[in-house]
């Protein structure tokens, strides 16, 4: 099966890099942004940074939706750990983010006795609260459009199975706006941006179109091999060469215009766009998703009373909020590499195993 | 976190699967893709499918890829 291998092939990339090369001769200094954490990774370990020309810079935004998780929020769930009859369960990544203090984080707060399963799926989250029917299991839905349906799918089977001891704290957050936030920044500084190929699965490769349309900036739905990305990106610059914008996809292989209409329809049954904070934007209008009023008893933000536009604090000396705008580079903030470390980190963009700090330490060398 | 996967369906009930991809199989579900058959290929994202994926498309794509660089 040619799914990914073929993908990776070094003639294509030696073919794009040296189309590259040529591109940004003309161009002059190109800065491109990936929004998708699965890109951030796929670049480093790739060690793509390295052999790109110089003049071209790729940045990584706001895709990480562990990182802009806010600490107040964090705070809030680790206060919820403390009640014996409740059982956190979340993906991994998470579990291991600090609230406002220190290495603070659910993975401290299990080891002392805390309840927190690591789970990969919100289908074992609902299975939890079968099995553990004295208890209240929340499971803490972070991730974007991707990861939005499956846990639909999961609010949708509690309500029919009348399972009430299963509720979903929703730290899901949706893309276009946030990107509208970045976009319109007075900071802004960037020429086109990789668009998430596994968030276009879902919304369809249109629901970027707003980026050449309303604001001039070219666009290229992108999968997470080297060779899609090259791609990707030469196909950026030549919009950037040639003054035209426009939104492309390059991952047809799995993403169409339209997307995935069930997941869709699941995402629209269940939730309603609401006000979110993130971590480096703020609160940003209609960027979450909230359970809607039909699944009030299913929604642990109602359910445990957590409290609305919980606050971004920042830990002192932690440029995790200019990183995920793409302001600040990983290694201009003063803390990475010395202070904050994958093994004890500070932010949570060195946190995540997806976060630029961590892809910047972990492939420092490439 | 929107890492997904590709799997090949040995076998499907309901909304539940059975996927497998270098000789390790996983339990996974199809809510979003109706009309599943053993032997299609999916890419899975934390335990839900979310787009079907065949030969032919995997095959359009890498040609396209070759075109457009071509065209540079």
């Amino acid at each position: 099966m040619r799914f990914d291998t073929e993908f990776r092939r070094p003639q294509n990339a030696e073919r794009a890099l040296a189309a590259l090369r040529e591109l940004v001769r003309e161009t002059g200094p190109i800065r491109l942004m990936e929004i998708c954490g699965t890109h951030t990774m796929a670049i480093a370990k790739a060690g793509l940074r390295a052999l790109l020309p110089e003049g071209l810079e790729l940045i990584s935004g706001p895709g990480c939706p562990v990182c802009v998780t806010p600490a107040g929020a964090i705070d809030w769930i680790l206060r919820l750990s403390e009640r014996p009859d409740v059982i956190l369960a979340s993906y991994g990544d998470l579990l291991r983010v600090p609230g406002s203090v220190r290495g603070d984080s659910l993975l401290r707060r299990r080891s002392l006795g805390a309840q927190v399963r690591t789970v990969y799926s919100p289908v074992e989250a609902l299975a939890l609260a079968a099995e553990h029917p004295d208890r209240e299991v929340v499971f803490l839905g972070v991730g974007f459009e991707t990861t939005a349906p499956g846990t639909a799918a999961c609010l949708l089977e509690a309500r029919e199975r009348g399972l009430r001891n299963f509720s979903v704290l929703s730290l899901l957050k949706r893309t276009e706006p946030a990107l509208r936030a970045l976009v319109e920044a007075p900071d802004f500084a960037v020429d086109g941006f990789l668009c998430p190929g596994h968030v276009a699965a879902v919304t369809g490769a249109q629901a970027f179109a707003f980026l050449p349309r309303e604001y001039r900036l070219p666009a290229v739905v992108a999968g997470f091999e080297p060779g899609d990305l090259l791609c990707a990106i030469c196909r950026l610059a030549d919009m950037v060469r040639r003054g035209e914008p426009a939104l492309e996809n390059e991952y047809t292989r799995v993403v169409t215009q339209e997307g995935n209409p069930a997941a869709l329809a699941a995402i629209g049954c269940v939730f309603t766009p609401a006000a979110a904070v993130w971590r480096g934007l703020g609160e940003i209008p209609e960027s979450g998703l909230a359970p809607g009023d039909a699944f009030s008893p299913w929604d642990a933000a109602k359910k445990f009373s957590f409290p609305a536009g919980s606050s971004a604090v920042e830990t002192p000396g932690c440029r995790c909020g200019a990183v995920i705008r793409g302001v600040a580079r990983p290694a201009e903030c003063p803390l990475f590499g010395s202070v904050c470390t994958p093994a004890d980190p500070v932010g949570p963009c060195m946190v995540s195993g997806e976060g630029a700090c961590a892809a910047a330490y972990r492939y420092r060398n490439l | 976190m929107c890492l997904a996967v590709p799997l090949k369906i040995t076998s499907i009930d309901g909304k539940r699967a059975v996927g497998e991809a270098g000789g390790l199989s996983q339990t996974l579900r199809v809510d979003f893709l109706p009309g599943l058959q053993p032997g299609d290929y999916v890419m899975v994202h934390a335990g839900f499918a979310i787009q079907k994926l065949t030969e032919e498309q995997a095959a359009e794509n890498l040609a396209a890829i070759r075109e457009a660089l071509d065209a540079l």
